[in-house]
Formats: C-alpha cells, structure tokens, sequence
C-alpha cells in the first residue's frame, strides 16, 4: 500500500479537498446495476411515495461510495483504507429533472492514530442537511 | 412481532465463493463515478503494490448483502422485509478486495434490538478468500420500522 500523504506531515484538524457529486435518475439506474440493489424506491417514484418516501432516493450505499471518494482522492491508493463506517441519517432525494441531487463532501484529520493511520470524519450534505452521520474512514499513510 | 432473540449468535453456514472480475469492478467504478486507475489498470494497481486491480470499498457490500439474505429471509427469525432500512453500515479491512479473488461469507447476527416498535438487527459478514484468509468484516445494520396502526 502506497499512500501518497505522508502520516508525518498531517496533522489534526487539517482538511481534505472537498468535493460535490451530483446524482441524478440515470446515476442511479446504472448503480443498481453495478451494485445488484434493485429496490424499487431507487427508481421508481410512485413506488417510492406509496411507501412514505418524498421522492426517489439514492442508494444509501452509492452515497458511501461516493462519500469515501474525498479520503481516497486524497491517498491516491484505496487499498490504504482501513475502516469505513457510516449512519445513513437522511436520504438524497433524487427529482425527476435535469439536474438531480449534488451531494457535497468534507472531511478531515480527527486523530492520528498507530501505525501511521488517521481517523478522517467525514460530511456528507445533499439541500442542506446531513445525509451520513457517524461517517468515519481509517486510513494509512505513508 | 418482537424478533426471536434465541437467533442471537446465530451464524449461517459460509456461501458458495462470488469470484471477483476485472470487469465487475471497473463496471462498478464507472457506476460511482470514480475514475481512480487502482480499479480499472492493472499496472496502475500493481504501482500500488497491489497483485491486480482492487475494487472501491464499498463493492464487497453487494456480497456480504446478498449473503446477509440468508439472515433477513430466515422465516424462523420472522423479520417483516418489506418494512427495513439500512441503518448503519462500516467494514474493516484486512486487505482491499481484488479482482480474482474467490469470495465467501459467513454471516453472524450480532445483536437484535427493540426501540419504538422499531426492530434492529445487527448483521457480522466475515469475508474470506479461497486460501481462508480474512480479506473484510462488514457490519450491517438493518431497521425494521413499526408497522403504522391500522
């Protein structure tokens, strides 16, 4: 494992590049696919609002996905990664339009642990409100 | 319906290997959107120090998940599927899930709970290799809401 952020020179508190990722009907139609999660609340929206739900949402684990994209961006290698935990707390609704849902990402140094790992806790927000919670990766640096 | 609690500890007999492809994963990072060479380049991977290339690390969720549908679909255990939500979700690597590996899992459930009618299940995925090493443990949470009063 290579990572490209060495554990030395980081320090508590510092911040990972941000990043949003948008999401729209078509993201998530290819991410059932991929993923074999073919819930009807993915796609389709009447299906979606018999069961109480505002609207299509997102895959709560494309939004993980996505989310651990800051910390691996910023390692350069995903194999460095340790442990990865979240709470999905509130769903990305997803609208039938031409621009979707952006989800927006933060992260930064919380600890820095043994064996040159760092626990980053992550932020994850899509229309102004927290969809993760307790959204923490371990990772290893060089 | 309060979940049997007597299910407690139980674990399920491990699941026939999944066996990783290259094109899985790069179908899967396209998915996410995630252009990173480790998933898709083989070279890009082994610059990494990695054998071949290795998957994002979320992708083991849809093995462990399946293999979890031993548990939720255990009539015994009497969970209402149609009701559930996943609620948290972590894993813990030994090592990043490459292409070629031969995968099995051993589901455990860890803990069921009862709050405001709401049942929570806890479900321990061990993932293995062919050669029995441990590669990553996923824990799954899943919450079956209260059904609404008639």
């Amino acid at each position: 494992m290579t990572a490209k952020i060495a554990y030395d020179g980081v320090e508590v508190g510092a911040e990972l590049p941000a990043q949003t990722f948008t999401v729209d009907r078509a993201t998530l139609v290819r991410y059932a696919g991929a993923s074999g999660d073919f819930n009807p609340i993915h796609w389709n929206e009447k299906f979606a609002k018999e069961v109480g739900l505002p609207d299509v949402i997102a895959h709560g684990m494309f939004t993980m996905a996505e989310a651990i994209r800051v910390v691996t961006d910023w390692t350069g290698d995903p194999g460095a990664v340790v442990e990865y935990g979240v709470r999905f707390t509130r769903p990305v609704v997803v609208p039938n339009d031409d621009q979707g849902a952006t989800i927006e990402v933060s992260g930064k140094v919380a600890a820095k642990l043994d064996d040159n790992t760092v626990r980053v806790d992550l932020t994850a927000m899509s229309a102004g409100q927290k969809v993760l919670g307790m959204s923490r990766a371990v990772v290893r640096l060089a | 319906m309060a979940l049997d609690q007597s299910f407690v500890g139980r674990s399920y007999p491990p699941t026939e290997p999944y066996e990783v492809g290259r094109e899985k994963i790069r179908e899967f990072a396209e998915a996410v959107g995630d252009p990173n060479p480790a998933y898709t380049d083989p070279e890009a991977a082994k610059a990494l120090g990695h054998p071949d290339v290795i998957a994002p690390p979320t992708f083991v969720f849809a093995i462990t998940f399946k293999a979890a549908g031993q548990v939720v679909q255990d009539p015994r255990l009497g969970l209402d599927y149609s009701r559930v939500v996943h609620g948290d979700q972590k894993f813990a690597y030994v090592r990043p899930v490459r292409a070629g590996d031969r995968l099995t899992v051993t589901s455990t459930i860890e803990a069921i709970k009862s709050m405001a009618g709401n049942e929570i299940l806890d479900i321990r995925g061990e993932v293995h290799d062919e050669a029995g090493e441990h590669v990553v443990t996923a824990w799954t949470k899943l919450v079956a809401r209260a059904a609404e009063e008639a």
